[in-house]
């Protein structure tokens, strides 16, 4: 099978290392080879933070490059906007609608753009946004976005529910793993 | 799962694996992004004996003095830690071990978290010291193992060179055992004591190992031969043949460089014969290009390949003249998202104090270098670890007092530790009425929350002992010492203002522990009366991350806030509650 790419994109401190390495399990559990490139340090003070999932029958760059993205999963949407150039053609994008103001935004030095999602549409790539902050609550932790995400993103995915849990036992702390379960179930259904 | 099968793994926990397998007793390391994890890594497996040393060199000759008594030994840092070590490393090339020692160095390519894009390849090539790269996790175990055969095969230190990618992409392993070789410690003057009348003797043995090395590299399976045609042959190494191999497939034919020093003569020229057309494709600095040339092939690199940055596989097929497709775009123009300081760091009341005080501040490397950047924008200079000490001492120098009332240098709790006394021994001695700053979060911050001398805990959590930092700096000589809480504006201002005014040098400790340390208890999050809220945006002014303007009024982040208080002290109308 021809590698197949997954960017996980969003804010540095929402948990997107997290979201990668079940997507790493999970994938492992599939018989792929996988590659997950992660980043640490400086940038993941507030800053703008991508990691990404590679899988198919042998990978080899651990980056994923400009229109290589079959999937974006994005934890804010000014993300989604800023790694839309890393989109495949007909790859999808599974975004938060959460908004949160880049320090530049803050100290009035740039403006944060409107009506993204609809302007990612409107540019021809195919977006699923949710408003996961609302989902994730329902579930009972402001924290599970990362979570609920996966759940939406797993609708895309023809791999069995069961793999998907086994990776979130496997990934998650035993004390949050029914509020985990529960916000990728909402998650799932959630559109 | 975790110790056996195939398994996901990280670079740097690839690494602390085959640290494992090879039998390593004894680690000592400073943390540095991308290097840091290794170290944590390895202090999980209770087998291994695992410390933070203040800095990289104390690591690297503990670990030297651990080889010495006989057991194998390592020590990782990242590339500029290597400039701060290199004074043991020339030198044990000299020396060479008893037991097997091993140093890791992880360049940062792309500087995602440095203060530069050094090649670490010359310090292997400078201290004659064998240096083998792996290129994906797979590898970063089975070399690492095999390092500690080279290391006691040739008597010799051995470098692992890791890069950002490498170090922090995981990828498909298994795991194998733990052997535990051990070796008796003999005394050896000759060999050991670096004099000159020894050191003239070892020269040779150096000049001669690495010939035995460049043979071994000659005929080792760590260099291999990919065959794919005759047109094309690429020579290349690390995470850039992966980037070759994702472009090419199995179309050309790729010679993937496992020793990265010394290099291959042979190997290369037999290589070479078998393709038309030549290229090197190789990260940062031109160096298999360069040795490829003196062999007087004909060979393509950095004339078609940048020498600044990292690569992907879309630079090399665009460098190989192949079309990329892009993505989408939206027409609005995308603010940029920098790194900030979290909401309640303790770093913020500082700087914004600083700021007030127009004070001209001299920075160092950690979390705090954020104090550079908007709205804050308080640092003026950043160098390396410990440099903001010992140049304000120099900037005070030819400054005098005009400089000494306004100038302040600002260094961490740890980088302190690493090289922030050296430069302070030098104000006490030499004399400038200078005043630094010393951030005490109580922890490595940026590297993220590793122990250090000052925090009374060992890596792995443990009490250990716990440097004071008021007796250390006075036991210097330096007769002012005050500790502020950066919480409270007013009493930092009042501190900074009577420091800078006083005529003999002096060290302000701000002292607060990160905001992000566990056992650190907030207060809730502040809430925003938008009956008071006149939205003078005087608040923001301290670059708080959880605080924004909607419809004119602030808006407190609830998720972000840990009520630290700094932006009430700067509201006039109450409008900030807790």
């Amino acid at each position: 099978m021809e590698t197949k790419n997954i960017m996980i994109v969003g804010v540095g401190g929402q948990g997107s290392l997290l979201a990668s390495k079940i997507l790493g399990h999970l994938l492992l559990s599939q018989g792929y080879d996988v590659k997950v490139s992660e980043v640490h340090g400086m940038s993941q003070r507030g800053g703008s933070v991508v990691t990404y999932v590679r899988y198919g029958d042998k990978v080899y760059s651990p980056v994923i490059d400009k229109g290589e993205a079959d999937f974006i999963v994005s934890f804010e949407i000014l993300e989604a906007a800023r790694w839309l150039e890393f989109l495949k053609k007909d790859g999808q994008i599974v975004t938060n609608t959460q908004q949160i103001d880049p320090m530049p935004v803050i100290t009035g030095a740039a403006e944060y753009p409107a009506d993204l999602a609809k302007k990612i549409k409107d540019a021809g790539a195919k977006i699923d946004a949710i408003d996961c902050l609302s989902v994730a609550k329902e579930a009972g932790s402001a924290k599970a976005v990362n979570i609920v995400l996966l759940g939406r993103l797993s609708h895309y995915f023809d791999i069995p529910e069961e793999a998907w849990m086994a990776s979130l036992e496997a990934n998650v702390p035993a004390k949050f793993l029914e509020m985990n379960k529960k916000a990728f179930e909402l998650g799932k259904h959630s559109a | 799962m975790e110790n056996t099968g195939k398994q996901l793994m990280l670079g740097n926990k690839a690494i602390a694996r085959g640290l494992y397998e090879a039998g390593v007793c004894f680690i000592s390391s400073y943390p540095g992004t991308p290097s840091t994890e290794v170290t944590e890594e390895a202090a999980k497996y209770d087998e291994i004996y695992c410390e933070w040393a203040p800095n990289e060199k104390v690591a690297m000759e503990a670990a030297f003095g651990a080889s010495l008594a006989g057991r194998r030994s390592f020590c990782a840092q990242k590339h500029v830690g290597l400039n701060v070590a290199a004074d043991p490393l020339y030198t044990m090339s000299y020396t060479g071990v008893n037991a097997g020692m091993v140093v890791l160095v992880a360049d940062d390519p792309g500087m995602h978290s440095s203060q530069n894009e050094q090649d670490s390849r010359y310090h292997a090539i400078a201290s004659k010291v064998p240096m083998i790269e792996p290129a994906d996790s797979e590898e970063a175990l089975e070399y690492t193992k095999l390092a500690f055969d080279i290391s006691e095969k040739f008597d010799t230190p051995v470098l692992i060179k890791m890069c950002t990618r490498v170090a922090h992409s995981q990828s498909v392993v298994e795991p194998g055992e733990r052997k535990v070789p051990e070796f008796d410690y003999e005394k050896n003057i000759a060999k050991y004591v670096m004099m000159p009348g020894n050191a003239k003797k070892r020269h040779p043995f150096v000049e001669e190992r690495t010939e035995k090395l460049r043979e071994y590299a000659e005929t080792s399976d760590i260099n291999k031969v990919f065959l794919g045609g005759t047109k094309i042959g690429i020579i290349t190494s690390s995470t850039s043949y992966q980037y070759v191999r994702e472009v090419f497939g199995d179309s050309v034919s790729v010679l993937k460089l496992g020793m990265v020093n010394p290099l291959p003569v042979r190997l290369i020229k037999d290589f070479a014969a078998k393709v038309e057309e030549l290229y090197v494709v190789e990260e940062l600095d031109p160096i298999i290009e360069n040795h490829v040339k003196s062999l007087g092939l004909e060979v393509q690199g950095k004339e078609m390949l940048p020498i600044c940055d990292e690569f992907s596989q879309n630079l090399i097929a665009k460098a190989f003249g192949k079309e990329v497709t892009e993505g989408y775009k939206v027409e609005d123009a995308i603010p940029g998202r920098p790194p900030v300081m979290c909401a309640g760091c303790p770093h913020r009341g500082l700087f914004f104090t600083l700021k007030q005080n127009k004070c001209t501040v001299l920075g160092d490397i950690g979390c705090y270098t954020l104090g550079a950047v908007p709205p804050l924008s308080t640092i003026e200079m950043t160098l390396c670890m410990g440099a903001s000490i010992s140049a304000l001492h120099g900037f005070n120098k030819v400054g005098g007092e005009e400089t000494e009332k306004k100038t302040v240098a600002v260094i961490g709790d740890s980088t302190f530790m690493h090289s922030g006394m050296t430069g302070l021994a030098n104000i006490a001695y030499n004399q400038t009425n200078s005043t630094v700053i010393i951030l005490d979060n109580s922890i490595t911050g940026m590297t993220g929350h590793q122990q250090n001398p000052t925090t009374g805990y060992n890596i792995k959590g443990d009490p250990a002992g716990k440097i004071d930092l008021e007796a250390l700096v006075k036991a210097m000589g330096i007769e002012r010492v005050r500790v502020v809480d950066p919480y409270n504006l007013e009493e930092c201002d009042r501190v900074i203002k009577e420091e800078l005014a006083v005529s003999e040098p002096s060290v302000i400790i701000s002292r607060r522990p990160c905001a992000l340390l566990k056992y650190v208890k907030h207060n809730g999050p502040l809430k925003c009366n938008r009956e008071k809220c006149v939205g003078c945006k005087s608040c923001m002014r301290i670059g708080c991350p959880a605080i924004s303007m909607k419809d004119g009024k602030v808006v407190i982040d609830e998720t972000l806030c840990v009520g630290c208080g700094v932006c009430t002290q700067l509201c006039k109308f109450g409008a900030l509650e807790g």
